[in-house]
């Protein structure tokens, strides 16, 4: 069987991840009336050139940040290409050829664990629309029947035996009008998709020679270090240039925006020492004043607050919860976090009067391209975003493009000259867009037989998008404070049938830039929802296991990777001596996870973590063994901010600058990971986030069954707990 | 003044409190060590000063001379071919790779020391931060790149 898709040439609309608009986009079978880049091979269609040595070029929207995306999507288009796997590179089109192009690339948004799950359709149909054609011009020059030939790893094969490679035939094909109709393989035929083939972009991290934003050099160059108001909303207010001018290698002490100073010198090194030496003043902004008891009694204050968004409503909570046999109420707290990326943001900018480039590493380079041509004071199409590999991303570098509008307010200060701009750490840390800070007040009413009768879930705490894009909120209500706790829909939905519940959400959004965070609220839902009917199990005097399964009979696909770690982990046997064991389960990014967690803790609050069995339905594994490195590295994320992961503020600045005051998870907390991949087909979701989720919650219900103690605010460590 | 960088002296000009890291990005346009926080803590700035592991972020240049054989990612091997480096190719240890040239050249002095380490020595001698948690797979290299030595 095949699959039908019925093409229109143009105005195909999709919906844009990042805005939820819906933008006019071309399909990618534009043929001889693309327009070729400069100086580039003609191409088979936007997404596959290939070269005369048969090598293939795979064009990529989305961004690589470690993730694995640019191999999956390679994976994606090479299935319905037929090409042969081993002659696969890739190439990331720019922003600037994606507008000219009207968009023939689609999104180059990466977050929201989307690069896949968004793009495989119209990149599978890319794939097998340049197939075609290819098989076309070899049938033409044959003067054949194209459906007489066959094609497999890129050599096509006319009906009376005869061959011809890719290569030869690229150039005629690139001449050819694009198919109408594309019939994409049916998963039953897939030679690619599902196999856990290498990743495409591994030789160059292990001998340095891959280029990182931060190792961009050019001709002339010279480099900035910077320093930004540390308070929300604080402006400059005065600064001494002529106590720096003098150092070794300074070129140039400069304001930047209202915000900022910067030193510009030959080496950033110098720029750097030079910068700490310049006498600055800030003025007071919206966030001076604001601690952290004044945030926490904003949040208390929501709570109880009569005003809420309701995000899921089922049946009447309040009453159920009133006539309940038994009520349970707890609060849970989860505090700011930082991504803290190995590489800390940075852009190398060049401004003229007529032009104006970006080289940074970015989650989204068309918002880079928008904030850029902003600074540049210059339209889009005089400025352009060369995209590299980044040193994590995590969100940090996806919405907010704060990094290239400073590198280019720089540069257009110093026309023709190309600038490196590098925050230090200290400036990374102090600059983030944390995950915001919230507190949920859970309140449960159990029958008389132990069963949930109805449960209300009170979150109180900051919006992103009221922070970062206001517009995004509905009727004031932020949708996305309520992932994983959804009625419906593929981004997060309970995996409960609860027969009354009420989730709300009060607002309270200190003046502190939040932003999204590697798993997004997904996060604290799952750690405030998995915690909690972990608690309603214990006073029913139910198993965990059992008081869940009776939740999920309407939700197989919940309850299938609950069941995987379950007995992944042999919950049905008795753990090993002084081991402790927790579960959980969550959905969102179109993704169903479960973890199970073994832990052992000590007298003193010494705990370690064994072993973790997490499962992962994505219904379609493009890549098995890279949906195995992003589950084992979620923990690592996840199990981060759970131990460690805590971001105060005092008088509107935050405190933590560095990684010797926000520690991570090293090897020596990193517990044994065995991941089960289990697709369960007939749909594609995310795999970066999702198990993120699933980190928290599995830990510290094993650490209650452990201790008897609940873990309701996190990090541990301000629980008097400490990892072995 | 003179360091010994990967067998070749050369010749640098900066002051005497720069830090090793930035002789070897700047100075020398060597970029594969990388910077992750200057103290010392993370890591990603590891390279070998005598076939030790040090974090270059937190030597400085007076601290150094030309007798002191330094060792980058770049001049592991000429050819990928360091044992950590193939073990690293086969089991794709790499996510965003930003952290591995320190991981990297922090495993190979361990190996250097300890033919054959054992998961305690392990994760005694690899402290380096990596944010996309590569670190199961960073053990697991470790011992194919043992088993290759």
């Amino acid at each position: 069987m095949t699959i039908q898709t019925k093409l229109s040439r143009r105005s195909f609309l999709v919906a844009s991840a990042a805005g939820g608009l819906s933008l006019g986009f071309t399909l990618p079978f534009a043929g001889q009336a693309a327009a070729q880049a400069a100086g580039q091979l003609p191409e088979v269609n936007a997404w596959v050139v290939i070269r005369p040595d048969d090598t293939v070029v795979i064009r990529i929207g989305r961004q690589e940040m470690g993730q694995g995306t640019l191999t999956g999507l390679a994976q994606i288009v090479a299935e319905e290409l037929d090409c042969d796997w081993d002659k696969v590179t890739t190439e990331y089109p720019t922003p600037g050829e994606n507008v000219a192009r009207e968009r023939v690339w689609g999104d180059f948004g990466t977050a929201g664990s989307r690069g896949i799950r968004a793009s495989q359709q119209y990149m599978r149909e890319g794939g097998a629309a340049a197939r075609m054609m290819l098989v076309q011009a070899a049938a033409n020059r044959w003067d054949v029947d194209a459906t007489k030939c066959t094609v497999a790893n890129s050599v096509i094969t006319g009906p009376d035996g005869q061959t011809i490679s890719f290569g030869e035939v690229a150039e005629d094909a690139g001449k050819l009008d694009p198919p109408s109709e594309v019939a994409l393989k049916d998963p039953s035929e897939w030679k690619l998709i599902g196999q856990p083939v290498k990743r495409l972009d591994t030789v160059g991290k292990v001998d340095g020679s891959q280029v990182y934003s931060i190792d961009h050099v050019m001709e002339g160059m010279l480099n900035a270090a910077i320093r930004r108001a540390p308070v929300l909303g604080a402006k400059v207010a005065s600064f001494d240039a002529e106590a720096v001018s003098a150092m070794p290698g300074v070129k140039h002490v400069l304001q930047v925006g209202d915000d900022a100073i910067a030193v510009v010198a030959d080496t950033w090194w110098r720029a750097k020492t030079a910068l700490e030496a310049v006498p600055v003043e800030w003025t007071d902004g919206e966030g001076t004043g604001f601690d952290m008891p004044r945030i926490y009694a904003m949040l208390e204050d929501g709570l109880t607050a009569e005003e809420a968004f309701v995000g899921n409503q089922q049946g009447d909570a309040k009453a159920a919860i009133e006539g309940a046999a038994q009520v349970v109420e707890a609060t849970y707290h989860v505090p700011y976090q930082h991504h803290a990326t190995m590489e800390p943001m940075n852009a190398t900018a060049i401004w003229t009067p007529e032009r104006c480039e970006v080289w940074t590493a970015t989650q989204n380079a068309e918002a880079a391209l928008a904030a850029a041509s902003t600074a540049a004071d210059l339209p889009i199409e005089a400025c352009d975003i060369h995209r590299i590999n980044l040193g994590g991303g995590f969100g940090r570098r996806a919405t907010m493009q704060d990094f290239v509008t400073q590198a280019v307010l720089i540069a257009k200060q110093i026309p023709g000259t190309p600038i490196k701009m590098i925050w230090s750490r200290e400036e990374d840390m102090l600059h983030g867009t944390l995950h915001p800070i919230t507190m949920c007040k859970m309140t449960g009413g159990l029958d008389a037989e132990g069963n949930l009768a109805g449960l209300h879930m009170r979150i109180s705490g900051q919006s992103i998008l009221a922070g970062v894009r206001p517009e995004g909120l509905r009727e004031g209500m932020d949708p996305i404070m309520f992932q994983g706790l959804n009625h419906d829909g593929d981004e997060g939905r309970l995996g409960y049938t609860i027969p009354n519940l009420l989730v709300d959400h009060a607002m309270r959004n200190p003046p502190v830039m939040p932003g999204f965070w590697r798993g997004v609220c997904n996060n604290q839902n799952a750690f405030y929802l998995e915690s909690f009917i972990d608690e309603l199990a214990h006073a029913a005097g139910r198993d965990p296991l059992e008081f869940r399964r009776a939740l999920m009979a309407d939700h197989p696909k919940h309850l299938a990777v609950l069941n995987a770690v379950a007995d992944g982990i042999g919950w049905d046997t008795p753990a090993p001596e002084g081991m402790y064991r927790g579960l959980c389960q969550h959905m969102g990014y179109g993704s169903y996870v479960a973890a199970a967690a073994e832990v052992s803790v000590d007298d003193n609050g010494r705990f370690k973590i064994h072993r973790i069995v997490a499962a992962t339905d994505c219904g379609t594994a493009v890549n098995p063994q890279q949906i195995a490195a992003q589950i084992e590295g979620s923990f690592s994320f996840g199990l981060s901010a759970s131990i460690y992961g805590e971001i105060t503020i005092t008088d509107g600045k935050v405190n933590e600058e560095n990684f010797d005051t926000y520690p991570v998870v090293t090897m020596h907390e990193m517990p044994a990971v065995e991941s089960i991949v289990m697709p369960s087909g007939g749909f594609w979701g995310g795999v970066g986030e999702p198990t993120i989720f699933a980190a928290t919650p599995a830990v510290v219900n094993a650490i209650f069954a452990a201790t008897g103690k609940r873990i309701r605010n996190l990090p541990l460590s301000n629980n008097g707990m400490s990892h072995v | 003044m003179k360091l010994m960088v990967n067998g070749s002296v050369r010749d640098v000009d900066a002051e005497p409190d720069t830090p090793l890291l930035w002789v070897l990005r700047e100075q020398l346009g060597m970029t594969g060590t990388k910077f992750g926080c200057g103290i010392a803590a993370c890591g990603a700035c590891t390279v070998h000063l005598d076939g030790m592991p040090v974090r270059s972020c937190s030597v400085q240049l007076q601290d150094l001379d030309e007798t002191q054989e330094i060792v980058t990612i770049e001049g592991l091997s000429p050819d990928r071919s360091h044992p950590i480096q193939q073990a690293w190719v086969e089991l794709d240890v790499p996510q965003c790779g930003y952290c591995q040239s320190g991981q990297i050249m922090a495993a190979a002095a361990l190996l250097a020391e300890t033919p054959d380490p054992t998961d305690d020595d392990i994760i005694a001698a690899m402290t380096n931060i990596c944010r996309c948690g590569t670190y199961n797979r960073i053990k697991a290299g470790i011992k194919r790149a043992a088993e290759l030595s």
